[in-house]
């Protein structure tokens, strides 16, 4: 079993994408699809690296990263944060909430492999 | 490739679908009489009037402009060079569309869909920040985008893909460019509704005053000889408010004094040895340089065959006037790329500027811009001095051209870097164009 990746993402199809790449790139993959309970997806099986989508049904990315944070045992965990806005001010907000790295929709999969084997110490 | 043949496959497509030449020139923004010259190839086109032709004509912009197996191979490049990571086998462009005209039609289907909505993200960005529907929608269309991005990339990048997982991403591609195409259309419905809106909360008197002379076309006879500037605003104002009104009055007036000081009678031959070309008229024609130039930009249509662009703006740089090039976007909403030559010469008034431009992205095409900044209304002592410039824009005489000055329409939707002017982020990152 290789070093594990959640996904929290609500595009189905995009998931089923970073799935694929990643697994094929060595990762064990899990997703999880919406914002209300992504916390406790989260604390159920903690990743290696954490792919959070800003926008969410339910909770918004940031506000799961805040609480995220918060948690003690969370603090370090690398988060690859996505989002159809690349705007500086988003760019920061996310930063702010504790993204550990931003990355702006469209992306491509190279783009994707190498932040998550970076974020993965990889 | 012949440009001359591009002109004779509008007309055949045009024809085909029954369209009057008045009916698609309004389609794709353009002068009737510009789209005839265009279809009996006595215009070179291409960019982004090419595409607007084609979307109206419903098919893809390189089918006008060359055959449907070379436009297949081309796409495929073109697709090629866009990316960012992967490194197609460009030299085997051919032997993939042959061996594979399905998967390769397919790829290319996606790049020319991407692009399209590409074009049109950075032709709505000046208007995102100020209208939330509008920016959750574009939001939207990007997840899609890079939903297809993704699962294409993985099709035609991963060699041993087994049947059932490529089956699952076509299949998802199938999906979302379903879901692009009814996205789209949504976007489409409302952006038309809210044109059609008779109370448009954003519409700023300028606003008001361009489209009343867009819709007038470039020449308002009334102001030739002895004309009346009231007369006419009564023919092509009387839907504007009091203060797009007002504004349309001041520069009707600006006009008609234009035409005293250079009637059509004294142009017409000069034009006819020189063509529009400000530097060699102002050899001739001894006249103030932004007279010139704002003459030139409101002329008929037989006098100046290729259309103009005419920008102004006062000293803080605020564009108080605009006649726009289709190619050549003006920002109604942010500031203007302060690489813009108008602003140059803001900065030395009396000294008139010619430079040649290219517009930033993936759409560039060249222009030469002829600007001046010169004192505006009459001089009083005691009073504030105005100083308002003036741009004229045309279609470069060698559409091959690659001018070193890259400029945009306004930060927000120009993508190019590095950009010593540049004062905000763009919309659409780098990379992604």
């Amino acid at each position: 079993m290789g070093r594990h990746v959640l996904v929290i993402e609500d595009e189905q199809n995009i998931t089923a994408a970073i799935t694929f790449i990643l697994s094929r790139d060595g990762w064990d993959v899990s997703t999880h699809a919406n914002g209300v309970d992504a916390l406790e997806a989260v604390q159920a099986r903690v990743p290696d690296v954490l792919i959070l989508d800003a926008m969410l049904p339910g909770r918004s990315g940031y506000d799961i990263l805040r609480d995220l944070r918060a948690a003690p045992d969370l603090q370090e965990l690398p988060v690859l944060m996505l989002t159809a806005r690349g705007q500086a001010k988003d760019r920061a907000r996310a930063l702010e909430a504790g993204a550990t790295q931003f990355m702006t929709k469209p992306f491509s999969n190279t783009e994707v492999v190498d932040a998550v084997r970076t974020l993965g110490g990889l | 490739m012949s440009e001359a043949r591009t002109g004779s496959r509008i007309r055949t497509r045009r024809l085909e679908k029954r369209m009057k030449q008045a009916e698609l020139a309004r389609a794709a923004g353009i002068s009737a009489s510009y789209l005839n010259l265009i279809e009996h190839n006595r215009r070179r086109i291409g960019g982004a009037l090419l595409t607007r032709l084609a979307e109206a004509l419903g098919v893809a912009p390189d089918l006008l402009a060359q055959g449907a197996e070379a436009a297949l191979i081309e796409r495929l490049e073109a697709a090629a060079s866009a990316a960012d990571d992967a490194q197609p086998e460009l030299a085997r462009s051919e032997e993939f569309s042959g061996q594979f005209p399905g998967w390769a039609a397919l790829v290319a289907e996606q790049a020319t869909r991407i692009a399209a909505l590409d074009h049109a993200l950075t032709r709505l960005g000046d208007r995102m920040t100020h209208d939330p529907h509008l920016a959750a929608s574009m939001h939207d269309l990007v997840s899609i985008i890079t939903s297809i991005r993704s699962s294409a990339s993985i099709l035609a990048e991963t060699g041993d893909l087994s049947p059932e997982w490529r089956a699952r991403f076509d299949r998802n591609i199938h999906e979302d460019s379903r879901r692009l195409s009814e996205a789209g259309a949504q976007l489409v419905a409302y952006l038309d509704a809210a044109g059609e809106a008779t109370q448009d909360p954003v519409l700023s008197p300028i606003d008001e005053m361009v489209r009343a002379f867009e819709a007038a076309g470039p020449h308002i006879p009334e102001l030739e000889q002895d004309g009346s500037p009231e007369a006419a605003l009564h023919r092509i104002g009387q839907d504007l408010g009091p203060a797009a009104a007002a504004l349309a009055l001041r520069w009707l007036r600006q006009m008609q004094r234009d035409a005293e000081r250079l009637p059509l009678t004294q142009l017409g031959p000069a034009l006819a040895q020189h063509g529009p070309d400000p530097g060699a008229l102002s050899e001739e024609l001894d006249l103030p340089a932004d007279v010139l130039l704002r003459r030139l930009a409101h002329l008929p249509p037989d006098m100046v065959p290729e259309p103009l662009g005419l920008v102004i703006c006062d000293a803080a740089g605020a564009l108080i006037y605009r006649r726009e090039l289709p190619d050549f976007p003006v920002p109604h909403y942010d500031a203007a790329c302060a690489l813009w030559p108008l602003f140059e010469a803001l900065s030395r008034p009396g000294v008139p500027i010619a430079r040649d431009v290219a517009t930033a992205g993936r759409e560039a095409r060249a222009f030469r811009t002829y600007s001046v900044a010169s004192p505006a209304g009459r001089a009083r002592y005691g009073g504030a001095a105005r100083v308002e410039a003036v741009m004229l824009i045309r279609s470069h005489p060698d559409p091959g051209a690659e001018p070193a000055r890259k400029v945009g329409p306004t930060c927000r939707i120009c993508a190019h870097q590095p950009c010593a002017a540049r004062r905000v982020d763009p919309l659409v990152a780098p990379g992604t164009t």
